[in-house]
């Protein structure tokens, strides 16, 4: 029962999370609502026995990612875009498409049959700890595309700089 | 024990709200944000999925997903911040440079 | 723990061009003149083919999550083709544009390897990765021109649309992988095979054909295309009408014919049919309209998309190689076209070619003979393309389809020969001034010739 209710706490609070977050006029003010959902997130996550996750989304989510954002609309002057049309003009039109098509993915749900079931058991989990079994699965079996991940951070900074640069 | 069913239900939701997001803002850094959202709803179904499945896999997804999330996220606001030192505008519907 | 040293052959190629583009990045703090690093970049280009096509190289790697086999060598030689011309074609016009980065050329490195990336994923995060590595460098590219209004708009809004496809792609990864529990393609396939299918997996297949119709640029998720294309810097453009949209191609093919949704096919196959008359619809009939040379060739390249999808529909093996010639035939004649854009000083509006062939005949009939191609007359390569792709719809039994496309086909000879009449029929309004170099001489010079080549001895690119 606990669990329950725990999650129905999590999935109502992110639910309303989310439309604060479309539908504030002032992205700053969507950026703090955004803090608060990643913090849920992590708290989700946590149920979920995802401990290293729920710190890496606290870390680079909460704190890094949401900082950019908010340096950058700090850096740029958004004074007159308060005050401008918060939704552009064909809203009703993406607003039922969307609804379509998520009533159409609910239905979808219903019928989920999830495949066979790993060797990563909770005592497994719990008797190497989280970050040490995801490292050592990091490490070996998916080495390559964590080396690829690498190559995506360098452009990243390699992008950031080639873009944003004073011009010389 | 919360059923899985409820975590797909939930990550649907954050996601179609993501979506609805993207599509009906036209402010690039709700937008951006949105997107932020969709990636999110994405981590909680594969954590769920992982936890329910007991493998790993799905985890070390989100793992790559968080990586992917933060760099397109800085390349995301340098184009922004270099749009905004040419033309002062966050509105898609004020850049509009070319028409056809 | 024991590990062993993954092998490293059938990476060589992915691992040369990421060193070198690192090279290049740290070459380009010392180097004022940007020139060498273009000379070193055709470098490792060349020493990467030379590494691919090595028979050595063939064979799957790092635990089954990266595969090296006779199709993805194929398309990382057209990557390669890709690659090289436009190294080719970008030298002098940075310089004109005044966005001469050595950043430039590295990321070219960097998106062509993820394209390499893409063609020979095995795993699903694999794929994942390797497509954000091409992306993201390409969103770069198309910003290059950072003082640039129009280049910064391009940027942003490829870079929007992309995000949002692949968050969709990674939604419909996510389903995927709660159905099997598993990210290798081929045990998903083997999963499906056994469960057979359901509407999760519907939904996460179609979700999958969306993103990648994103990337494609096929209708009705071409709408970033036109502008993307017109604001991006012309060689960045010319890169992006080829790389992206051929890995997007090996990529479908490997998900929905060799691997994954191999089982689905009689679910998928009305889904791409749908989306491909689509395709040709708004690429051929939109560009009737267009009077930039640039969104003219953007809605011609969202066409192209449409044809090569029909080898895809076909479902054959007959069909999948029809669809790699015809991507590589595209290669040649579509870089070709944008090289021509690129020679003239002024040739971003179809008026600016009235009357060339009176100043320049020599442009002028290379601009023909390119037009021709991309339209598909004989003997151009352009036609071996369009033939071969559709005889293998045929034979797959969708003559109606190919009765259509033939149609749009028919229509798509207005735009192209438009600019030929243009060209030959008009008054010449003023001298065209041309800004040729060595090096975009050399890629022309490469280009027609192949276009020829292929046109007259098919057999250089078939089997």
């Amino acid at each position: 029962m606990l669990p329950k209710i725990f999650f129905g706490y999590f999935a109502i609070a992110m639910v309303v999370l989310s439309l604060l977050i479309i539908t504030r006029r002032n992205p700053v003010h969507s950026v703090l609502w955004m803090l608060v959902l990643f913090f849920h997130i992590a708290g989700l996550y946590l149920l979920l026995n995802a401990e290293f996750l729920a710190a890496v989304q606290v870390i680079l989510y909460a704190g890094a990612i949401l900082v950019l954002f908010l340096f950058v609309i700090m850096m740029l002057n958004l004074k007159e875009e308060i005050s401008g049309e918060r939704f552009e003009g064909a809203w009703p039109l993406g607003v039922s498409v969307s609804a379509i098509i998520f009533v159409l993915m609910l239905l979808t749900t219903g019928d989920f049959v999830h495949g066979p079931v790993g060797k990563y058991t909770i005592e497994v989990i719990k008797s190497e700890t989280h970050a040490k079994a995801l490292g050592k699965l990091l490490y070996t079996e998916y080495l390559f595309p964590f080396e690829i991940a690498s190559l995506i951070l360098l452009i990243a900074i390699v992008g950031a700089i080639v873009l944003a640069k004073r011009r010389s | 024990m919360v059923p899985l069913s409820w975590y797909i239900g939930l990550s649907t939701v954050i996601f179609m709200i993501g979506v609805v997001g993207f599509l009906i803002r036209r402010n690039i850094i709700v937008m951006l944000m949105s997107i932020e959202l969709m990636l999110n709803s994405v981590n909680i179904s594969l954590v769920a999925f992982s936890h329910y499945l007991q493998d790993l896999r799905g985890q070390i997804l989100v793992f790559f997903i968080i990586t992917v999330a933060a760099s397109e996220t800085a390349i995301g606001l340098a184009i922004l911040v270099a749009l905004y030192k040419n033309k002062e505008a966050v509105h898609t519907n004020e850049i509009t440079e070319m028409k056809g | 723990m024991n590990i062993p040293f993954p092998n490293l052959m059938p990476v060589a190629p992915e691992i040369i061009i990421t060193v070198a583009a690192s090279i290049l990045l740290i070459f380009d703090l010392a180097l004022r003149n940007k020139g060498p690093l273009a000379f070193l970049s055709l470098l490792a280009a060349g020493v990467t083919v030379y590494a691919i096509i090595q028979p050595a190289s063939l064979g799957e790697t790092f635990g089954g999550m990266f595969i090296s086999d006779s199709y993805s060598v194929y398309f990382k030689l057209i990557f390669m083709v890709n690659l090289i011309l436009t190294v080719l074609i970008s030298l002098k016009y940075l310089q004109r544009q005044k966005a001469e980065y050595g950043e430039y050329y590295s990321l070219l490195l960097f998106a062509t390897a993820g394209m390499m990336l893409m063609a020979s994923a095995k795993d699903l995060i694999v794929l994942y990765l390797g497509l954000e590595l091409m992306a993201l460098s390409t969103y770069i590219l198309a910003g290059i021109k950072r003082h640039d209004i129009k280049s910064n708009e391009a940027a942003m809004k490829y870079f929007l649309l992309g995000s949002f496809s692949s968050a969709l792609l990674l939604y419909g990864i996510s389903l995927l992988y709660g159905l099997t529990t598993t990210t290798d393609l081929y045990q998903i396939a083997a999963y499906l095979k056994q469960t057979g299918s359901s509407m999760p997996l519907l939904m996460s297949m179609t979700l999958i054909a969306v993103a990648f119709s994103f990337k494609i640029a096929a209708a009705p998720f071409h709408m970033w295309a036109p502008d993307v294309y017109e604001g991006a810097p012309t060689s960045v453009t010319a890169f992006m009408s080829v790389g992206p949209k051929a890995a997007g191609f090996a990529v479908i093919g490997r998900v929905f014919l060799m691997s994954a949704f191999q089982g689905m096919q009689a679910d998928w196959t009305p889904i791409l049919i749908g989306i491909a008359i689509l395709t040709m619809a708004v690429g051929n009939i939109v560009a009737l309209s267009q009077t930039n040379i640039k969104r003219m060739l953007a809605y011609s390249s969202i066409a192209h998309a449409g044809y090569a999808l029909l080898g895809i529909i076909a479902g054959t093996e007959e069909g999948l190689h029809a669809m790699m010639t015809y991507l590589l035939i595209y290669a040649f004649m579509n870089i070709g076209a944008f090289a021509i854009v690129i020679l003239l000083d002024k040739g971003d509006e179809i008026k600016d070619y009235e009357g060339l062939s009176k100043s320049r005949p020599l442009v002028a009939a290379l601009m023909l003979v390119f037009m021709f191609s991309l339209t598909g007359i004989p003997p151009t390569a352009g036609f071996i393309g369009k033939f071969n792709i559709f005889m293998a719809a045929i034979k797959a039994g969708y003559t109606w389809l190919v009765v259509i496309a033939v149609i749009f086909s028919a229509i798509s000879a207005y735009y192209y020969l438009r600019v030929v009449m243009n060209m030959y029929m008009k008054e010449m309004k003023q001298e065209a001034a041309i800004a040729p170099s060595p090096s975009l001489g050399l890629a022309i010079l490469i280009t027609v010739l192949m276009v020829f080549i292929i046109g007259i001895m098919p057999s250089v690119v078939i089997g």
